[in-house]
């Protein structure tokens, strides 16, 4: 069976509903930060977020105007019955070449060497992460990642002597310094170990994570709740004007390491955690998984 | 913390009256510059070129919009919400000196090169709540030009008539206070705070 214009369509409306409406987990996130906030300039904040994503959500048009370098994860399941595999990228492509006029979202694709592509495509753009996965489906998530918290990750390649502990101290410290930077409050995705690669395409993906859905290992969601608590303490707030809610959630996972290295990665998402996801089955039904999409 | 509603251009004790925390909204012109703009503003000042607009008394708003164009030619704003203003900290000091803003506004603050400019020649920055680019976009009532294209759409130099365009945050006064700095300053005391959570020292 032939996925290709199926996904070409789901892969637009993912990316429609991601810039547009904001995942319900995240806008729980947020209310709950503004009920709880105590700090005048950060409470403001928040209201203007909750009133901006409210009012793009009614107009569907983008909730920030950086709309993100489109990035989408395609996971194909083993027995699934697709014959095009390879028109899957240019599927992609057409779909965020598409939302950038209709959207419409801001062109983002920049050729380091020349100009703004205009169409949200280049080279290596849109950014593909394949999976090949159990079963008999494909699932597409958008995932367009802003700019601003995309500049506060880092990756750093740790003595293993220092420990987790160690790991723990790097989060608190990079989290005061980037400040209000990344649009607080952010989801902090952290990982540990593979290689400097590895743990950041694993701490990016902890992001994708809805928001404060704890790691299923008990010690690893502890740490995680430690570094919440502990960035929340430092009092950056909202947009690093002050306040309670410095980061909504920290997200962590791990692989295992080289018995050299101690590699880490921060990736950090702004207020605006949009991503949309869908499930195509065998037969070619669509199921939505973040949004209730309208044709 | 006051409420002051401001029509550019703005004059120079009007801006001086202004206080960290206080909120600020302004009408009149709002003009739009990144990285860029402002290198080549500045480039071109250097060369005594003519620049395509007098930026005096006017507010910079740091920010690459989302905007389309219709049958006629005529651009419209759909998004248009603070970029973070820190990468412009490396010229943005000279920036005022040359073109004496008023306002700059954006996302994240700014630090002591910027805040002594502000100090020295009467201006201040607003904050603007970052991703907060819907709000932002419904305050602008025309998109009165737009400049420097071949930079890209985020990049060009545009020009937007507003109507109340705010809440801005005052976070830099033109007195040498910075709302930003007190709160990085506070989160350095938390700081220790923060490692006994994590249960690690100095």
């Amino acid at each position: 069976m032939e996925f290709a214009p199926i996904i070409e369509k789901v892969a637009f409306n993912l990316l429609k509903y991601a810039a547009t409406v904001l995942p319900e987990n995240a806008v729980k996130a947020i209310k709950t930060a503004y009920e709880n906030e105590t700090n005048p300039v950060g409470k403001s904040q928040l209201e203007a977020i909750i009133k901006n994503f409210e009012t793009g959500s009614k107009l569907r048009i983008p909730m920030c105007q950086d709309t993100g370098i489109h990035i989408y994860y395609v996971e194909i399941g083993a027995d699934s019955p697709i014959e095009d595999v390879g028109k899957i990228k240019e599927a992609l492509e057409n779909a965020s070449k598409r939302a950038t006029t209709e959207v419409p979202m801001r062109p983002n694709a920049v050729d380091p060497f020349g100009s703004n592509s205009g169409d949200n495509t280049g080279r290596y753009i849109p950014w593909i992460n394949w999976e090949i996965v159990p079963g008999d489906k494909i699932k597409i998530t958008a995932f367009p990642k802003g700019g601003g918290s995309e500049n506060m990750s880092t990756v750093k390649m740790l003595k293993p002597g220092v420990g987790i502990k160690g790991v723990m101290k790097e989060v608190v410290d990079w989290m005061i310094q980037a400040g209000g930077q990344p649009c607080p409050p952010t989801v902090v995705g952290v990982a540990v170990g593979g290689g400097a690669d590895i743990a950041m395409k694993l701490a990016k993906k902890q992001l994708m994570r809805p928001i404060g859905e704890p790691h299923p290992q008990k010690e690893v969601a502890e740490i995680e709740k430690k570094l919440k608590e502990a960035i929340n303490t430092t009092g950056i707030g909202p947009m690093g004007l002050g306040g309670r809610t410095t980061c909504l959630a920290v997200h962590m996972d791990y692989a295992h390491r080289h018995p050299a290295s101690l590699p880490m990665a921060i990736s950090v998402q702004c207020w605006a955690a949009r991503q949309s996801a869908a499930e195509i089955s065998a037969d070619g039904k669509v199921k939505y998984l973040h949004h209730k999409v309208k044709e | 913390m006051a409420v002051v509603k401001l029509q550019t251009p703005i004059p120079e004790e009007e801006i001086r009256k202004l206080k960290a925390g206080d909120i600020i909204y302004i009408s009149g012109i709002v003009y739009l510059s990144r990285d860029e703009a402002h290198l080549r503003a500045l480039e071109m000042a250097e060369e005594g070129k003519e620049l395509p607009l007098d930026f005096k008394g006017l507010a910079l708003f740091h920010c690459g919009p989302i905007v389309t164009q219709d049958d006629k030619g005529e651009w419209h704003v759909v998004a248009a919400g603070p970029t973070t203003s820190s990468r412009m900290e490396i010229f943005q000091d000279k920036y005022i000196e040359k073109f004496r803003i008023s306002v700059v506004i954006g996302k994240g603050g700014m630090y002591e090169r910027t805040a002594a400019a502000m100090k020295k020649y009467g201006a201040v920055y607003g904050a603007f709540t970052g991703g907060a680019a819907v709000l932002a976009a419904k305050a602008v009532k025309k998109v009165k030009g737009v400049e420097w294209l071949d930079l890209g759409t985020p990049e060009a130099l545009w020009i937007f008539e507003v109507e109340e365009f705010g809440p801005l945050t005052v976070a830099i006064d033109s007195h040498g206070n910075n709302l930003f700095k007190d709160v990085s300053q506070k989160a350095e005391e938390n700081r220790e705070k923060a490692y006994e959570i994590i249960g690690v020292s100095k």
